[in-house]
């Protein structure tokens, strides 16, 4: 459980070569301790830039990160300790498995956090236990397991490091509906029983919608829209304007109030729409 | 129409596997068609593709390209000419450190002319929308864009039927519907043949007809509006079904349309 604060950020790649580009241009915003936030955003709007700040792999040009109201980049050992705090699962994060055994890769985070045996044990049976990664999978090697075990793995890996802030970067991409929902639903069941923070970086609407409390929208390396699932989805023109789509339930609710059908409410999900076509009569 | 591609009865499994992996398909794909294949992970569906051009040979039944049998070897050349493939990764199909380089790899292998590379190439990377970035070094492309760099080198020997694996897999919202948007305008103004193996079921709902596969065997086969209509069979597939259709299944309405103004317009109909 940590709190995320981030004053004026902005991060300039290739600074002074011909190839200068400004991928973030002072982001400020705050993430309170335990809040689930989605960040959307098309292909090059600055969202990896963007977390690569929040456990100081990348440094910022200018502007501050700070955890727990301390700033992670103040000094080496401070840079050092965020990476324990803040967990950062990265896309297609099974290619970086490379252990000879699913237990020892799980728990190669707490090792380097330098943990006692029992410890590391203890961490890697809950981390599984979080991903639905069956202990009878401990000795095999992760590289015969099938995609979405792999990637669960993967994600245990970062689990077992007990992070106080989880950020995914499109943890579902390439899996089938059930490996996604199945996915979705182990970090889920991981935000329940820590507490702690989680940050999901998505494509997909329908997910962000349904999922989180919060959705942070970038475009062209700024924060475009903030606020409530609610809030957002009220404004999907902007959305869709940005090149961005909206959630299916939020674009059937907009043609069935082009027909004339007055639906109350911002409309976001399955649920919303039926509910809201039941106060209108219909059904 | 002749089926371009036919199974007849085949059933497959590894020489080690003690599953089946195709069980007893049977499957005519038309020339000139777009045909969609949806199924979760390990339904079957990326064996299914590897029969089209004899990369896998049935342990029994036949496969038909046109009226070669994809099991006599002296057919395979012929064979793998007219079914081109294109797989998920992007990264994994690019050899050369230019694009057009990269297109000209097939006409080359097989003895082409050079006169007619240079044609093919031109002609295939603008069939994909991509002629702009012949000179473009393949690895800077987005993700969307390097799969189109990969069909155009399938394009370029000319084959008649298109078969993609997962094709968008990898890549963001934007580069899936270049790509979709690319086979679709092949299959509707080049007559070329599509089959394209997915499990995102909105890149299904173009297809003039959607073969679902569960468990090596295919339990749907229709037009897409036909096959999403059935929500209980598609549930209990782990599969989605467009949010228009599962609204119009639940309030109990005709489910003859998948787009949202239609769907709109049935609701209002019946409200009315």
């Amino acid at each position: 459980m940590s709190d995320l604060r981030v004053e004026a950020l902005t991060h300039v790649y290739s600074a002074g070569t011909p190839f200068e580009k400004t991928a973030i241009q002072d982001i400020s915003l705050q993430i309170p301790s335990g809040q689930f936030v989605g960040l959307l955003g098309h292909t090059g709007s600055g969202k990896s830039t963007f977390i690569q700040h929040l456990n100081a792999l990348l440094k910022p040009t200018s502007g501050k990160v700070l955890v727990d109201g301390e700033d992670i980049n103040q000094d080496k050992k401070t840079r050092r300790a965020v990476k324990n705090k803040v967990g950062l699962v990265f896309q297609y994060p099974e290619y970086q498995l490379f252990e000879e055994t699913v237990f020892a890769d799980i728990a190669f985070g707490p090792k380097n956090m330098g943990l006692g045996k029992e410890e590391i044990e203890q961490r890697v049976r809950e981390a599984a236990h979080f991903v639905g990664v069956e202990e009878e999978l401990f000795q095999r090697s992760p590289l015969e397991l099938s995609g979405g075990q792999k990637r669960r793995v993967a994600i245990a890996g970062v689990i077992a490091m007990r992070p106080g802030i989880l950020i995914l970067d499109e943890p579902t991409a390439g899996l089938d509906p059930a490996g996604c929902r199945q996915i979705l639903d182990n970090i889920c069941t991981y935000r329940r029983e820590s507490g702690a923070t989680v940050i999901i970086v998505s494509h997909n609407m329908d997910d962000a919608a349904r999922l989180t409390e919060r959705l942070i929208v970038f475009n062209h390396g700024t924060v475009a829209m903030d606020g409530s699932p609610e809030q957002v989805f009220s404004r999907p023109e902007e959305l869709i304007k940005i090149g961005l789509s909206v959630p299916q339930a939020t674009s059937l609710a907009m043609a069935l109030r082009e027909k004339g059908i007055p639906l109350q409410g911002s409309i976001y999900t399955h649920a919303q729409l039926m509910a809201a076509l039941k106060e209108v009569g219909v059904c | 129409m002749e089926p371009i591609i036919r199974f007849e009865n085949v059933h497959f499994s590894y020489p080690e596997g003690e599953r089946e992996i195709l069980c007893g398909i049977n499957l005519e794909i038309t020339e000139g068609s777009f045909v969609a294949v949806l199924g979760h992970n390990g339904s079957g569906k990326s064996t299914l593709f590897k029969h089209m051009n004899a990369i896998l040979l049935p342990t029994s039944g036949k496969v038909w390209v046109r009226d070669m049998d994809t099991a006599d070897e002296d057919k395979l050349l012929d064979i793998r000419r007219t079914v081109g493939m294109v797989f998920q990764n992007p990264d994994n199909q690019i050899v050369a450190n230019v694009v057009e380089d990269d297109v000209a790899f097939a006409p080359e292998n097989l003895g082409v002319p050079s006169e007619e590379i240079r044609q093919r190439v031109d002609a295939a990377l603008k069939q994909v929308g991509m002629y702009e970035f012949r000179m473009h070094a393949p690895h800077l492309l987005s993700g969307g864009q390097k799969q189109r760099v990969a069909i155009a080198g399938v394009l370029a020997m000319q084959p008649k039927v298109l078969a993609l694996d997962e094709p968008t897999a990898m890549l963001d919202p934007q580069g899936r519907k270049e790509v979709i948007d690319t086979v679709t305008r092949l299959c509707r103004e080049k007559g070329m043949t599509v089959v394209l193996i997915t499990h995102h079921m909105e890149e299904c709902i173009g297809a003039d007809r959607l073969v679902v596969m569960s468990n090596g065997s295919i339990v749907a086969d229709g037009t897409p509006l036909e096959v999403f209509s059935q929500v209980e069979l598609m549930e209990r597939e782990g599969l989605d079904v467009p949010e228009t259709t599962r609204v119009l299944h639940e309030l109990g309405l005709p489910k003859t349309a998948m787009d949202p103004e239609s769907c709109a317009a049935i609701i209002a109909g019946a409200k009315s």
